[in-house]
């Protein structure tokens, strides 16, 4: 009998320590099964049979000393016998005799160093720019976060047939094309590189400032984001990606002061700064400044910067718009668009007058750009405000009205026209 | 793998000496990759007012001169590789003259038995 040889409690530790596991390190198993076994789908299949194998087998023979590397020769194990047994010849890679005989010994024994590749492998093809950016969202957040499709769906607000097709038809993508699991190459790097952290960012303002929806933020798909984030920027600490994580934690800083119990929204400079996260802060102004002295300032970083300017400062009127203007210039120059000169423009209003900012605004407007983004005109409708400009002030905020669909917004902008009639 | 690189571009983009320009230094590529083993076949096409479309339709040949469908970028050449992966492809195709002008579609070739040895 099992209890036997390993005595109840034992055995409940152990169950403990797979469900641990579980959490902690299935899509590390994961990334490493794809490699050895070339397919997605027969990797995920592998993976849930070592773990199976493991609640069996670990409460009756005790936990190995390297349980990963236990369940990556298992998951293997179980793979190539499902394959003899002629269960999955359909799906096999090509090369799937020398992809098993090439691994000899025991794979899980390869370098620390090789496995933490798997992960960046996994990252990178998840994001690779043969998939629409839709599916590099979704395979990334199932692949690399391990999220469920259905809880993918429900973030995104879309139907879970749709993201159930989306990411079998990325799949088949990946096995019909010919898309290497590999880290890209140097002289791809950085564009490659530019593509996780967008995937990474849109799944943040996904979370952040959802675009439709009656709720503001979905902050699974934020915390996901930043685990994201996080893990990137711990196996391949480029500037970018470390001013991207900066970014994403002063932005999750201040959630708790951003929308009122009612779920309306709270500009910056309303905000109750004892409410914004001082841990999230000091990590993220940190992570800002490491990339920020490195050779490579790019537009994450930047921002990041800009993010750590506010927050901070003790109080809006302490806020250093000198130095946010500064550093809107240099984000201008980086990357010239008109949402850059808008939030310039906001920043110029604050440190010059709201008559410099909206000067800025109009000229961006005669230039027929940003004619039917919603903040463009909530912002000079602020700036109107502000210099009495009423009328203008009223049909500004009536044009941002119409443009958006997001439910918080709504009621603020409604708010503000009614304290101008007030 | 294989991968059927198709070029397409605006007919009109090349003057003629253009068009040598390119044949010349698409002939250069395809000896680049063919010495990696890499080239299986290419050639660039006469331009679609020389297409005839063939259809056969309840058993009855239907012929009509001029391409399938008209669009602003035509098929005007093609390279046929081997690529162990669709990075190494996108390689290739970077490196076709007519990706500067034109656009480059990279598909992968679905292997079937039993064809003839080519």
């Amino acid at each position: 009998m099992s209890t036997e040889t390993c005595p109840l409690p034992l055995a409940d530790k152990a169950r403990e320590v797979v469900s641990a596991l579980y959490h902690s390190d299935s899509r590390r198993v994961f990334a490493t099964l794809v490699r050895l076994l070339g397919d997605f789908d027969i990797a995920e299949e592998a993976l849930h049979e070592a773990f199976a194998a493991a609640l069996e087998q670990w409460p009756r023979d005790g936990i190995p000393a390297n349980p990963r590397a236990w369940l990556i020769s298992a998951g293997r194990f179980k793979a190539i016998d499902a394959i003899r047994r002629g269960a999955r010849m359909e799906a096999l890679p090509e090369d799937y005799e020398e992809r098993y005989a090439a691994e000899g010994g025991d794979p899980a024994r390869a370098e620390t160093e090789e496995l933490e590749d798997d992960r960046l492998r996994l990252i990178f093809t998840c994001c690779h720019p043969a998939l629409s950016v839709e599916a590099q969202v979704a395979l990334t957040l199932r692949e690399v976060c391990g999220l469920a499709t259905e809880e993918i769906a429900r973030a995104f607000l879309a139907p879970p047939a749709t993201l159930a097709q989306r990411i079998v038809r990325a799949k088949a993508k990946i096995r019909n094309a010919g898309i290497p699991y590999q880290v890209p190459a140097r002289s791809e790097f950085a564009e490659r590189l530019d593509a996780v952290l967008r995937v990474i960012y849109l799944v943040f303002n996904e979370g952040y400032s959802a675009s439709s929806g009656a709720t503001l933020t979905r902050g699974d798909l934020c915390a996901e984001a930043i685990r994201l984030g996080r893990l990137l920027a711990e196996l391949q600490p480029e500037p970018e990606a470390l001013g991207l994580l900066a970014l994403m934690l002063l932005h999750e800083s201040r959630r708790a002061a951003r929308t009122s119990p009612y779920g309306d929204i709270i500009l910056l400079d309303q905000q109750d700064r004892t409410l914004w996260n001082r841990a999230l802060i000091a990590e993220g102004s940190a992570l800002a400044q490491r990339a920020l002295v490195s050779d490579r300032v790019g537009t994450y970083t930047l921002q990041a910067a800009i993010a750590a300017v506010h927050a901070n400062a003790p109080n809006p009127e302490a806020t250093n718009w000198n130095e946010i203007v500064a550093l809107y210039d240099v984000l201008l120059r980086a990357e010239p668009s008109p949402i850059v000169e808008l939030n310039r423009a906001v920043a110029l209003a604050m440190r010059d007058g709201p008559a410099a900012g909206l000067a800025v605004i109009d000229a961006i407007f005669q230039r027929g750009e940003l004619t039917d983004y919603r903040l463009a005109y909530a912002a000079r409708a602020d700036l109107c405000r502000r210099l009495g400009r009423t009328e203008e002030a009223r049909a500004a905020y009536l044009r941002a009205l119409e443009l958006t669909e997001q439910e918080p917004e709504r009621r603020f902008l409604e708010r503000r026209l009614q304290e101008l009639v007030g | 793998m294989k991968y059927m690189l198709l070029i397409y571009l605006d007919e009109k983009a090349l003057s003629e000496s253009e068009r040598q320009d390119c044949y010349v230094e698409s002939t250069k590529l395809a000896h680049d990759i063919a010495a990696n083993g890499q080239y299986l076949a290419a050639n660039p096409l006469h331009s679609v007012s020389m297409a005839t479309s063939v259809r056969v339709r309840e058993g009855k040949r239907l012929v009509t001169d001029g391409p399938f469908a008209e669009t602003r970028e035509q098929l005007g050449g093609y390279f046929l590789i081997e690529a162990n992966n669709l990075d190494q492809a996108i390689e290739i195709a970077g490196r076709v003259p007519m990706a500067r002008k034109g656009t480059v579609e990279v598909r992968p070739v679905i292997d079937i038995p039993q064809l003839p040895a080519g």
